[in-house]
């Protein structure tokens, strides 16, 4: 990778772009199951564009970044040292993980916060193959009945909403493409 | 273009905050506390209101601001100005125009919609804080689930009153979770918190930030045998004749007269654009 690319890619207008892309990251939040578009960055590989437009939306040098896997390469670590300062920590001190959800497992390791602060989580940003509305029936706050989202791993997931109020919370990119999973979510296999 | 950075805010401080909005979405009820920045206005002016709505808005946005349902209020004039100046937001007084809409102390009367985002301003955002001051302590009520003490509150609003008199401010369960401030609105309004728009709680001078998705159970807290009732003035608005709407009580002279007003003022225009009348709108007319 050349030099060039470590500073290219941000966001072209950063206010505006980064206010978009909150009220995306937002909207999906607290919608779970919904399926938004989210540009503005351009990240080497393997990141995604939602992945890297969320990770120049929320990250600062006050966030720990947990590159997992594939994700923790060189390029990825420049670029986003130069377009969001944040400082590169373990698992264990993550505020941030991304990654493909194999690389970010195990889910034991990252903060659920405290019952104090349960604020005080991780959020892993899982980069997906697919992403679509078909699959585990999701119910709770946000969701009118039920919705549907692909997810990597039921039952892993299940047991992180077991933790509630505690927990880490999920958003899952794909391309353009992102869906959140906050830990007040209900997951039922199937449909 | 004009001199502010978008929305008056630095970015760093609109990355804190919604970091701080999305915690508080994923944990709906729970008071997320947040680096509360000094603001052009002086606290009690909805500086955490409007620190949430600097972070939530895209120029996309048309904003809408009501001061107990007003929307011509020094307040809420002030914060409109605010942010047509610095995020050069179209604003506009129609709720169902409104894409962003900043309250203090009511929910509009008009049902909002999923791509609709109110922003609450909040003077005490803890529901306990009357009845125990230490924060350390409030914190260990609410991660035990504590929330005997709130009960005993309203059970003395009975012994004392015969009834719960508590009426703005009442306090509500969360998705079974946490017990909430839903700021100082009206109970009359409470029934309206589960709604399809997302909820926004900012707290300035507190720093805590809290919010409610769309479709979140929220309940306000009662008895079996004193169930929750939301009540309003047993009028009707006497511009636009609404026997629905939460009243504001006008004293017209020395006398005693008074009229009762709908507290919307955006409901109380559109009812009367429609052709409603009240019992005083002929001699009002003027």
């Amino acid at each position: 990778m050349s030099t060039q690319v470590q500073y290219s890619g941000g966001f072209g207008n950063a206010p505006i772009d980064a206010a978009h892309a909150f009220r995306a990251a937002m909207t999906v939040m607290a919608k779970p199951g919904q399926i938004r578009t989210l540009r503005g960055a351009r990240p080497p590989e393997p990141l995604s564009v939602a992945a890297g437009t969320l990770l120049l939306t929320l990250c600062d040098p006050d966030t720990g970044v947990y590159l997992a896997g594939r994700a923790n390469n060189a390029e990825v670590q420049r670029w986003l040292s130069f377009h969001t300062g944040a400082p590169f920590v373990t698992a264990e001190q993550a505020d941030f993980a991304v990654g493909a959800w194999d690389d970010l497992m195990p889910l034991g390791a990252y903060r659920i916060g405290t019952p104090e602060y349960p604020d005080r989580s991780a959020t892993l940003i899982v980069e997906c193959d697919v992403l679509h509305g078909n699959g585990a029936a999701l119910r709770g706050p946000g969701i009118q009945d039920t919705s549907h989202l692909s997810l990597p791993d039921i039952a892993a997931l299940q047991g992180n909403a077991l933790l509630y109020p505690l927990g880490c919370d999920f958003f899952f990119t794909c391309g353009e493409q992102v869906a959140a999973l906050p830990r007040s979510t209900q997951i039922t296999a199937g449909t | 273009m004009n001199e502010y950075n978008f929305a008056y805010l630095d970015e760093q401080t609109k990355r804190m905050i919604r970091r701080a909005i999305l915690k508080g979405l994923a944990i709906p009820g729970y008071q997320v506390p947040f680096a509360s920045r000094e603001m052009p206005m002086p606290y009690g002016w909805g500086t955490g209101g409007v620190q949430v709505s600097a972070a939530t808005l895209t120029p996309d946005d048309t904003f809408k601001v009501i001061d107990q349902g007003a929307d011509d209020t020094t307040n809420a004039v002030s914060i409109r100005k605010f942010f047509e100046k610095t995020a050069g937001v179209e604003t506009t007084e129609e709720t169902y125009r409104a894409t962003v809409i900043q309250t203090r102390h009511r929910i509009p009367e008009a049902k909002l919609r999923d791509d609709q985002i109110l922003v609450y301003q909040v003077p005490i955002p803890e529901p306990l804080r009357f009845l125990e001051p230490r924060e350390t302590e409030t914190r260990k009520m609410h991660s035990l689930e504590e929330y005997g003490l709130i009960h005993v509150k309203l059970y003395e609003d009975i012994s004392q009153h015969g009834a719960i008199a508590t009426s703005y401010a009442y306090p509500v369960k969360v998705s079974d979770r946490y017990v909430m401030d839903p700021s100082p609105i009206p109970k009359f309004d409470n029934p309206k918190l589960e709604m399809d728009a997302i909820q926004l709680f900012g707290a300035g001078r507190e720093q805590r930030i809290y919010a409610v998705p769309p479709h979140t159970k929220v309940v306000s807290l009662d008895f079996e045998d004193y169930p929750f009732e939301a009540s309003k003035a047993n009028h009707a608005c006497d511009l636009c004749g609404a026997e629905d709407s939460y009243l504001d009580e006008v004293i017209m002279d020395d006398a005693g007269n008074r009229m009762f007003v709908c507290s919307d003022t955006d409901y109380c225009r559109s009812r009367r654009a429609a052709g409603h009348v009240g019992r005083l709108a002929e001699e009002n007319a003027a």
